[in-house]
């Protein structure tokens, strides 16, 4: 009998009507058939905390959120190979109730198949992409916001002008990343330590963000392998515990440029996430020995120490100018040189870091190190681990 | 460059692109008659050329056994019947045509490349031996600019119509071409500001742009305002919606001074800004009319509007009067 068997219900279905021309788009579609399913499950949006589509589906899960009135999500997951997906998004949404990282998943799938994209058309002669992700970026790209670090800068900006935050903050992390890159011969920096004045030195990129703000471009590949923790403990490595593994997607998510919350000077995404890990875990921010905290960008570093409780809103920069993220710190952090240093591997190469942190490995290990959170990408929906030793 | 000058530059553009659209529906080509009648002998060269091997076209027997009175020529000839010889061709124009005037025009918009893309006929009748086929050509439409695997052009579709010698129409024929630029050639024109993807939940936004209305989507059930649109209210879960035209004052919430990379529509250092407008929602704009140095959160901001190209005008902002440079 496995975990799964039994552990999750069909509570609601809905749909729209079935047609050759809904005169809709796409994004109407899905936020009508989950409307109508919540509905029926005697639910409202707010209640949901998952949703599973298809990685065909053009209705990203921020999308369908922020457009029904979903608040914070726990749980996103998508599947590929086409209608191979259907029942996989029933499984994935049985497993995270299962496992307890969300509560009430919606899984859904729309789309003008017939008046839109013709499958049966094949793949010929594509028409440009105008679905909801895609859509997104108009209120961008025409007035010249177009890469990640333009998009991060308007954070930073904000951040700065509420909590006295200066270049020179977000300097710091830049440093203390080539300073661990500096001494690990897998880095790109390896050997190529930085000064804060060398940060306040290189040439803007997007104001308030200099060259040395911006994390490397690299070529690279990554991957980590998991088994039972029962199984783990046979096989050649010390096993490396996932204490906690969550997500998250924050109200009125967009990619990298929620600039319409209330406030944008935090990560609520994170916070979403961070306050699962302690929970799952049992754990708290104390508890931590070391960090890999995601570093695309630097000032993006403030607000998860922030919404991760490491410190209080607005003091991260005073944290880090403690030198608490240095390796004789009170949390050692992206001792493998992070993004800035080793590489940019959309995050999993931090990953490995905290498995090799908790193996006691790293070629910068602090000392003993029992926990160690680990981030995904800020500014978009985001997850996070704690890893640990065996008990 | 100001806003000002950014508008100067915009209409140096709306005023060629008025001229070439004031072509819309002349005359390019006047009636003109083909040199000689349909005749089975031209039919049978085609043919043969061609491959055809339908024999309605050179047997009188088998074009009657169908019902027709004697031997017809085929459809796609219609062309051949009114061109003019090689000698003709590229013999100097004896006057100077309203065909000759839009190629002009073109050639100054550096459009001096040509394709044909598209022929769309559309047949009245059969031409049979002993028809006189005369052409004309009016200028149906000529598209935007359009960035193409050849290179910068715009689409000019025209339609000749053939008639017969009683003036009856007997075909017509969309044509379409693209005049371009051929690349690496002449200074390029100013790269276009990225186009935004227009679909069902937006394109009302852009529409009102273009006519330099700033609208918020508002929920017609609950009246909550939002932006970026979207099709439900997230408030109440109305699918319905109106909007309400903005004041056009807000204050900046939080902005970018751009460096790198640079992308060939803009000017750097270029200004981004987050306004929240009076009415409480934000968006994304340009600052203009303001040093990049001279920008700060909270500045008050009043409505401009940039014509960026022919299809995309956007809210821009400006400081209020007696703020900034
Ligand atoms: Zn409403």
């Amino acid at each position: 009998m496995s975990g799964l068997s039994g552990a999750a219900a069909v509570a609601g279905i809905g749909a729209t009507e079935f047609s050759k021309e809904s005169g809709r788009s796409e994004l109407q579609l899905a936020c009508e058939a989950v409307l109508a399913a919540v509905a029926d499950a005697g639910l409202t949006p707010a209640d949901v905390d998952g949703l599973v589509t298809f990685t065909a589906d053009t209705n990203s899960e921020i999308h369908v959120a922020r457009n029904t009135g979903m608040g914070d999500l726990s749980f996103f997951s998508r599947i590929g190979y086409g209608g191979g997906a259907a029942c996989a998004t029933v499984q994935q949404g049985a497993m995270a109730i299962a496992t307890g990282v969300a509560d009430v998943v919606v899984c859904y799938r729309a789309f003008n198949e017939r008046s839109g994209e013709r499958y049966g058309l094949g793949q010929a002669d594509r028409a440009m992409d105008i679905g909801a992700d895609r859509a997104a970026y108009s209120w961008m790209t025409p007035y010249g916001l177009n890469t990640p670090a333009q998009w991060v800068a308007m954070f930073a900006r904000r951040y700065m002008h509420e909590y006295g935050a200066t270049s020179e903050d977000f300097g710091r992390v830049a440093v203390i990343d080539r300073a661990h890159a500096a001494t690990n011969p897998a880095a790109w920096f390896y050997g190529r330590p930085i000064t804060l004045a060398e940060h306040q030195a290189s040439r803007w990129i997007a104001e308030p963000l200099h060259l040395l703000d911006c994390c490397q471009e690299t070529d690279g590949g990554q991957a980590v392998v998991l088994v039972s923790a029962e199984r783990a403990a046979d096989l050649p490595h010390p096993p490396v515990v996932v204490r906690a593994a969550a997500q998250g997607s924050g109200a009125d998510q967009h990619m990298m440029t929620s600039y319409y919350r209330p406030s944008i000077s935090g990560l609520p995404e994170m916070g979403v996430v961070g306050r699962q890990l302690w929970a799952q875990s049992g754990l708290g921010p104390s508890d931590m020995d070391a960090a890999v905290l995601y570093d695309h960008f630097t000032p993006l570093v403030l607000p998860q120490l922030e919404e991760l409780g490491f410190c209080g809103r607005g003091e991260a920069r005073h944290f880090i100018a403690e030198g608490n993220l240095a390796l004789d710190g009170a949390l050692p952090t992206n001792t493998h040189g992070g993004q800035l240093g080793e590489a940019y591997l959309h995050g999993m190469n931090g990953i490995a870091e905290g498995v090799r942190l908790v193996r006691g490995t790293s070629v910068n290990q602090p000392k003993r190190v029992d926990n160690v959170v680990v981030t995904a990408g800020t500014g978009v929906p985001t997850s996070a681990l704690v890893l640990g030793a065996a008990q | 460059m100001t806003a000002v000058e950014e508008r100067a530059g915009a209409a140096g553009a709306d005023d060629y692109e008025a001229r070439l659209q004031a072509f819309t529906g002349v005359e390019l080509v006047p009636q003109r008659r083909g040199s000689d009648p349909v005749n089975v002998p031209m039919i049978r060269h085609w043919v043969e050329a061609m491959g055809e091997t339908d024999p309605v076209h050179t047997d009188d027997d088998a074009a009657r056994a169908t019902g027709r009175s004697g031997p017809v020529a085929p459809a796609s000839m219609a062309q051949a019947w009114v061109m003019r010889g090689y000698a003709a061709s590229v013999a100097p124009a004896a006057g100077h045509s309203p065909f000759d005037d839009l190629a002009e025009l073109l050639a100054e918009g550096g459009y001096t490349s040509v394709v044909a893309t598209d022929s769309e006929f559309t047949f009245a009748r059969e031409l049979v031996p002993g028809d006189e086929v005369s052409v004309s050509e009016v200028l149906e439409s000529i598209s935007p600019e359009k960035r193409t695997g050849l290179g910068v052009g715009r689409f000019v579709t025209t339609v000749k119509t053939y008639r017969d010698a009683a003036g009856e129409v007997v075909a017509t024929q969309r044509w379409r071409l693209l005049r371009f630029r051929p690349p690496g050639r002449g200074p390029e024109p100013r790269a276009l500001r990225p186009r935004p993807a227009i679909n069902r939940d937006n394109a009302f936004w852009f529409d009102a742009a273009r006519e330099h209305r700033l609208v918020i989507q508002r929920c017609a059930a609950c009246g909550t305002l939002r932006h970026p649109p979207g099709p439900v209210c997230a408030a109440c879960g109305s699918l319905e919606q109106d909007t309400v035209e903005a004041a056009g004052r807000g204050a900046v919430h939080s902005f970018v001074v751009n460096h790198h990379p640079k992308h060939p529509a803009f000017d750097y250092p270029l200004v981004v800004a987050v306004v929240e407008l009076t009415e409480g929602t934000r968006l994304i704009t340009n600052l203009v009319g303001i040093a990049p140095e001279e920008v700060a959160i909270g500045l008050p901001v009043v409505l401009d509007w940039l014509d960026a190209d022919p299809e995309l005008s956007l809210p821009v902002f400006r400081p209020v009067a007696g703020k900034g440079t």
